[in-house]
């Protein structure tokens, strides 16, 4: 068992080392290196003066190496300049040569400099991530105890009207994206037109004071999407447990059908969904940047969306390091859950 | 003139949708009669909620053939006077003509934009899932059939790409410095190449002891294959018949990419429990080909799940498309796709929602039909 959570944490470290240098290349093609470039220096900058632009600063060093700076465990590359002016990534104003530390990436919690925030990545993101923690917490509140009472519901007697009829709705809101049942609720409830006005299309004001107005909105479409899935999967697996010879053995020796479903059904049914629910977490990543775009409540993913449009290299970065970190610690935690429930899997 | 109200409004909309109506009356009755020497297909008569997810598939299938005949204005045709006006709302100086569906910021007609918008929805998603079937099941088939080397690398290469946030992927593909380097092309030159590989391969592995004939079929597929390839991967056709648009190129390949390792895994999976079955150890004591019980023995036994699998991911692929072009990164920000309109239109939403709300809902039905499509299918696969 321990051998094989090391091995699957070894494969998710390597995947993490992969998956950050791929965008690290691809954010920092020559395209984007030129925009920056003419951001931080000058619009007028001609192909010669940005090439010394980037000479100057570093960026034109290979990729490798710049991805090991970035990681921090290659120095940092420094410039001293005539007038005294030190250039390079690790280097912040007004601070002088020797206080400049010579490793300054990631590993040194040094995210870099965004430049679209002028903030430190580190202190955007954690503080971002945790708006967002807020809506996750939310969602997985809501959605969870709901779509698992859903699925046991249906999976409990399988093919009476009450299955059908939770089936059909678990069918239609995994139908339903959020920027579909998002542009509903809000047409719905918060719009002129309709002149319902419950609750607020907008999340904004959910920042610093979440309510039931402005933040049921978001949470709603969110679980909404996700809700469908788990619901099947639960009522697939409950159905699968109901058919299984202890049960009909549970039955014939007259135990109630009630303690039937509560003592002998439900624990075995809700191995599959628990995997289920954790590998549900990346899928909730694209959510999150929709729901968050859709309802301006300016989250990590509001983020990410603006360091990928603005072209913030640095902030990109972070953020794309946190979500691939959030994924594969997901299927980690999922794999080996799936391990610890299921007694009918050995793991030599 | 009056405002329509909203029953004039739906049966005008009916009535509009009237070659919609035709087709979907003769196919059923085709179906209906030809059902028992359709298979799979045929049985879907068994299974209401199949049939009412093929119903209304079908129903954007013909929408999508037909749109020229539904729409009432020119899709991208702007009509002053008619911004953001409410559904129901007579077009000034043209007697009889309504927005049926309202005019949207920049006055156009809503109802012929959705109408037209099924179009391109039906035609990217079907083919971009085709090429992802084609890359997973070739991929696939070899990785389960074939434990190894290469199985680890391209299992691993799989979860690499499932562990990637979707939405970055697009952002960093549809980027403009990633189109100068030229990475999207390439990948579009390596998984259209998916298609032709199988297609000669099936025909190769299959018409093996008879060269004649095989070398005719392989020659052909491979001569129309790389015709195809050339228009669509480089865009050079040398007759001009076969183009892709490079925005459409970038969406195209970003949503292949994304798909192909689920069905990989999908197809890898399936593989591997039929590979232990009878009669592929039959094949192989008759000393067939691997290519042969690859495509031709356990393929065929596979199908089952992957035509679910199929419906199910068109309405995901759908959704995706959707995903882009709600964050502008669709085909083009005119075109009147569904995930664009709704983009478009959600901007006024809390004023006027009637810009987004019906392509918001034409999108969730097609999903929704195309789930319980693959509900039907799967209900009834099972049954044999």
């Amino acid at each position: 068992m321990f051998r094989f959570i090391l091995r699957r944490l070894g494969i998710t470290v390597i995947s993490v080392l992969c998956l950050t240098f791929v965008v690290f290349i691809l954010t920092n093609l020559d395209g984007n290196l030129v925009k920056l470039a003419k951001f931080l220096g000058s619009q007028r900058m001609s192909a010669e003066q940005v090439d010394t632009w980037l000479d100057l600063n570093g960026f034109n060093q290979p990729d490798v190496i710049r991805y090991g700076e970035w990681l921090g465990v290659l120095p940092s590359y420094q410039l001293v300049q005539d007038d005294g002016k030190i250039l390079g990534r690790c280097t912040r104003p007004g601070v002088s040569l020797e206080d400049t530390p010579r490793y300054c990436g990631i590993f040194q919690g040094n995210w870099g400099w965004s430049v679209i925030f002028r903030e430190e990545v580190d202190s955007i993101i954690f503080k971002r991530l945790a708006l967002t923690g807020w809506l996750m917490l939310y969602v997985m509140l809501i959605m969870v105890p709901i779509a698992l009472v859903i699925g046991i519901l249906a999976g409990m007697r399988e093919g009476t009207r009450t299955d059908r009829t939770l089936s059909t709705f678990s069918i239609m809101t995994t139908a339903t994206p959020e920027y579909v049942s998002g542009v509903l609720l809000v047409a719905l409830f918060s719009s002129n037109a309709v002149g319902l006005k419950w609750f607020k299309g907008s999340a904004a004001s959910a920042m610093e004071n979440i309510t039931f107005e402005n933040f049921t909105l978001p949470v709603a479409t969110m679980a909404l999407y996700g809700m469908g899935y788990i619901a099947r999967m639960t009522r697939a697996s409950m159905a699968e447990v109901m058919t299984s010879q202890y049960i009909r053995t549970a039955r014939l020796k007259g135990v109630s059908f009630t303690a039937i479903v509560l003592k002998h059904a439900l624990r075995n049914a809700l191995i599959a969904p628990f995997t289920v629910i954790m590998l549900q977490f990346p899928w909730l990543l694209t959510g999150v940047v929709i729901v968050e775009t859709l309802f301006n409540y300016k989250g990590f993913g509001w983020t990410l969306v603006q360091a990928a449009s603005n072209n913030d290299i640095n902030l990109l970065l972070g953020c794309s390091i946190i979500a691939v970190i959030v994924v594969l610690i997901t299927q980690l935690i999922s794999d080996i859950g799936y391990v610890f429930l299921n007694p009918r899997i050995r793991v030599s | 003139m009056e405002r329509l109200s909203y029953f004039e409004i739906f049966s005008q909309i009916t009535g509009h949708f009237w070659p919609v109506w035709i087709a979907l009356v003769v196919f059923f009755i085709v179906s209906y009669v030809t059902r028992n020497y359709t298979g799979l297909y045929g049985k879907l008569f068994a299974s209401p909620i199949g049939l009412i997810g093929l119903g209304i598939v079908m129903f954007w299938v013909f929408t999508a053939i037909f749109a020229d005949l539904i729409i009432t204005f020119d899709p991208y045709g702007q009509i002053s006077g008619m911004k953001n006006k409410v559904p129901g709302t007579p077009v000034r100086g043209l007697e009889g003509e309504y927005y049926l569906l309202g005019g949207d910021r920049l006055a156009r007609d809503v109802f012929s934009r959705v109408v037209m918008g099924s179009r391109s929805v039906l035609t990217i998603a079907p083919a971009a899932t085709m090429f992802a079937f084609m890359v997973g099941i070739m991929l696939g088939l070899v990785a389960g059939y074939l434990p190894g080397k290469f199985d680890t690398m391209v299992s691993f290469l799989a979860n690499l790409v499932l562990a990637f946030p979707v939405i970055l992927l697009f952002y960093l593909m549809v980027s403009p410095a990633i189109q100068e380097t030229g990475l999207p092309t390439i990948l579009a030159a390596v998984m259209f190449l998916f298609p032709i590989a199988f297609f000669a391969v099936l025909v190769n592995s299959r018409l093996y002891t008879q060269p004649m004939k095989r070398n005719i079929i392989v020659g052909l597929i491979l001569l129309v294959g790389f015709w195809i390839y050339l228009g669509l991967a480089f865009d050079s056709d040398p007759f001009g018949v076969f183009s892709m648009d490079p925005n459409l190129l970038n969406v195209f390949v970003s949503v292949v990419f994304a798909n192909s390792p689920t069905i990989f895994r999908i197809v890898r999976s399936l593989a591997l429990e039929i590979k232990t079955r009878d009669y592929v150890a039959a094949a192989q004591t008759r000393g067939e080909g691997t290519w042969y019980i690859l495509l031709w023995e356990i393929l065929p036994n596979a199908r089952g799940p992957l035509i679910v699998d199929f419906c199910l991911r068109i309405g995901y692929t759908t959704i995706l498309l959707g995903t882009l072009g709600f964050f502008g990164l669709g085909v083009s920000p005119e075109s009147p796709d569904w995930g664009s309109t709704i983009n478009e239109g959600r901007k006024i939403l809390a004023l006027y929602p009637h810009g987004a709300v019906p392509p918001a809902l034409s999108l969730m039905s097609l999903v929704l039909g195309l789930n319980l499509l693959a509900d039907g299918l799967r209900e009834q696969s099972l049954k044999d």
